[in-house]
């Protein structure tokens, strides 16, 4: 379980997130939307620890830990993965050594024994088979060339070799045509399951008709003013965000 | 240099024996200063035949009048050749350390990231062993198999006197003795290094590397190395190792010098970690090293390899002729310079026959307040018809207190001639180190990868169990230089 309380965060002083309040529990969907600029994806790089952003209130608890303590590979280590709306290109790293490293990084910290090249591939191979992801993509450098589908693609494909408890996808769906999205969300609703905590970041609802959160929380300028089920997010799609910001403005 | 006339000094009064030579001259060792008459010691002292002390002192004479390249991007107080010592006979067991408990920890913590076994350890640091090392049996076997399919691999001094007319042949006939001031030096005051002769149509069964040979130890200071690749005949020769080595001397002037007849290859690949000074730049070596080869026969081949962690100063500019028609000039090299070390690195590729082809990769990585600086020249002469040449030259940055710089010269005389020249500057990003950390892997394993991806071409040139050790040590070698 995640539960956020009152987190504060700054960017070189800037305070961009005013107090969120979330709670996930396993096995549950969330679905944060919003306009541009409202933190979104500052929340999304709050929780995996990205460096540039202080968190000056509040907390984060991970089964019962303060994630806002550890480093960001220990939160990996954790279970912790981020979806990056950007993936970052690696040259010269092929993509199956990068996760081969990944995964026995993760092992190591749990103290289990590095998978074996052939069992690394076995696994590899069976969860590309389970989101749908083309093989040949982890013969090429990682993210190095690749389409913004294909990247996309390859984010999902790590959660699913990376098996985490919570995942958080950063705008997955930007940048992407229909099919591209449909491959993508399919490939996140095989990884649901009854101890995954998923939290979707989306600017549309479009890609919560592929997704289908349990919760849905309207982000606007740093804080959470709406909750609702998914219907939420069709309400949203009809009558866009002016009208909360405006509330929110002046309240 | 003071300290360093200090415990040249300090040896000589301490000095009491040295091995490897033969012990017929009662002066066992020189004060530092160069003369001629240091000349002829070192000559006497490896028993030299006249044609080698002649060779050394038209060397020493031509010297004199040279003066020290000003050209190379690096900066270094000036080194007073008089200070230095010329011939150092190896330290005596009494002045080693008597156990690895008496090596800096720092030193050992390193051979343990690079697994290196515990009597390795023993013999890099310096310690003294009584018991004869255990390649040295090793060797002995290799050496019985070389020699019979007639190949010739042994020290320098050992040539000079079994294979005197090889070697008169073909030394300073690459790197002549005229070349450049350090090269000068070197031909007067060499100490010792390798030499391979290659037999026509004979492929070197195996990788040969001055690891393996016996007195390895104690040529590091002007090593001089001389390979000969008859007709159709194939060689991979593998130099240094990726342990920090440390050295009395301050001072490296090595020269290489590589011959190919028709059909002939030479692969000569290094790993280059001498000691880089600590963190301020103290106390690191200097390495001045002419390292040329010539594709003398058609069809011929050479290819160098290097990967360059170490030294305070790198001035090095591995390169080859490409005299026979359709002949192959190759170049892979990383460099990497961290806190304050400094690198001037590159090749030469000379086109003289038709149809020549040379390839460029340099792999140029800048941390801390390091200065990396790749420097080549591609020369495609009136006659090489059709010669090619393909040159990348790829630089990171890691922090922002360091530098890269690329200086590329192409002289092209022949107009069926063509060259490609592509050059890039990244920054390793913290985008990237994020992104590896949300993947669970440390701030320093990441860098690792990241560099190594970066070097990949040139990794794959090395041979596998060098590449293996050459990508860890590129992560030790930076480590501390993130974050």
């Amino acid at each position: 379980m995640i539960e956020i309380k009152n987190l504060h965060a700054s960017v070189e002083e800037k305070e961009i997130l005013r107090g969120i309040n979330l709670t996930i529990k396993p096995g549950e969907v969330h679905a944060i939307m919003g306009p541009n600029g409202s933190g979104k994806s500052t929340l999304a790089s709050v929780i995996a620890g990205r460096e540039d952003f202080e968190v000056t209130d509040g907390s984060i608890n991970y089964f019962g830990e303060d994630l806002t303590e550890m480093e960001p590979d220990e939160r990996a280590h954790a279970g912790v993965f981020l979806a990056f709306q950007y993936p970052v290109e690696i040259p010269g790293v092929s993509n199956t050594y990068f996760l081969r490293q990944a995964v026995n990084a993760m092992r190591e910290a749990r103290g289990e024994d590095e998978l074996d090249a052939k069992s690394f591939l076995d696994m590899v191979k069976k969860r590309a088979a389970e989101v749908h992801m083309n093989p040949d993509l982890l013969k090429r450098q990682v993210n190095f060339g690749f389409s913004g589908g294909e990247k996309k693609k390859n984010e999902i494909f790590q959660m699913a070799v990376l098996d985490p408890k919570l995942a958080v996808l950063d705008e997955t769906d930007s940048g992407l045509d229909i099919d591209a999205l449909k491959v993508v969300a399919d490939g996140v609703n095989a990884l649901r399951n009854e101890n995954r905590m998923i939290l979707v970041i989306t600017h549309y609802q479009r890609l919560l008709e592929y997704i289908v959160p349990d919760f849905v929380h309207v982000l606007v300028d740093g804080r959470i003013v709406k909750s609702g089920g998914k219907e939420l997010a069709l309400e949203l799609e009809k009558e866009g965000y002016a009208e909360l910001e405006a509330q929110t403005a002046n309240a | 240099m003071p300290s360093t006339s200090e415990t040249t000094i300090n040896e000589f009064a301490q000095r009491e024996y040295q091995h490897g030579f033969v012990t017929d001259i009662e002066q066992e060792s020189l004060p530092p200063g160069l003369s001629e008459d240091t000349v002829r010691f070192i000559s006497a002292k490896k028993n030299e035949p006249e044609w080698m002390l002649e060779w050394r002192l038209k060397a020493y004479r031509h010297w004199l009048t040279m003066t020290e390249p000003v050209w190379p991007k690096v900066d270094y107080p000036p080194v007073d050749f008089q200070a230095a010592s010329y011939y150092s006979a190896p330290k005596s067991d009494a002045d080693r350390p008597k156990s690895l408990d008496e090596v800096d920890p720092k030193l050992l913590e390193t051979y343990e990231k690079l697994g290196i076994p515990l009597r390795e350890q023993e013999m890099l640091a310096g310690v003294a062993v009584d018991a004869v090392f255990d390649s040295v049996s090793v060797a002995t076997t290799f050496k019985d198999k070389l020699h019979d399919l007639g190949i010739v691999f042994c020290s320098m001094s050992e040539a000079i006197k079994n294979h005197p007319e090889l070697v008169k042949k073909y030394i300073g006939s690459v790197v002549p003795h005229t070349d450049n001031f350090y090269a000068a030096l070197n031909c007067a005051v060499f100490s010792d290094g390798s030499f391979v002769y290659i037999p026509k149509g004979v492929r070197c069964p195996m990788e040969l590397s001055t690891y393996f040979r016996i007195n390895a130890q104690n040529t590091g200071q002007f090593e001089r190395t001389l390979i000969v690749a008859e007709e159709g005949s194939h060689v991979s020769y593998l130099e240094g190792c990726t342990a920090p080595q440390r050295d009395e001397n301050q001072l490296h002037a090595a020269v290489v010098e590589l011959v190919a007849m028709d059909n002939a290859q030479i692969k000569y690949s290094t790993v280059q970690n001498w000691y880089p000074g600590d963190e301020e730049g103290r106390g690191g070596i200097y390495n001045f090293v002419t390292k040329r080869g010539i594709c003398k026969g058609a069809n011929s081949k050479i290819s160098w390899t290097q990967v360059e962690t170490g030294s305070a100063i790198t001035w090095k500019y591995p390169s080859c002729i490409l005299q026979g028609d359709n002949s192959i000039g190759e170049f892979y090299s990383v460099a990497l310079t961290a806190n304050r070390q400094q690198a001037d690195t590159g090749t030469k590729m000379i086109h003289i026959g038709k149809n020549t082809r040379s390839t460029i990769i340099s792999k140029g990585i800048s941390a801390g307040k390091g200065q990396n600086t790749y420097r080549g020249l591609v020369k495609i002469m009136k006659n090489a018809e059709g010669a090619r040449n393909y040159t990348q030259c790829d630089s990171m940055l890691i922090g922002d207190k360091c530098g890269a710089h690329t200086f590329p010269y192409i002289d092209i005389r022949n107009s069926t001639a063509a060259a490609e020249h592509e050059a890039t500057t990244s920054k390793i990003g913290e985008d990237q180190i994020f992104y590896c950390n949300q993947r669970g892997l440390s701030e320093e394993d990441a860098v690792s990868l990241i560099v190594n991806g970066f070097c990949k071409e040139v990794l794959a040139e090395l041979p596998m169990e060098f590449a293996v050790e050459a990508q860890k040590l590129l992560g030790i070698s930076l480590e501390g230089s993130v974050g």
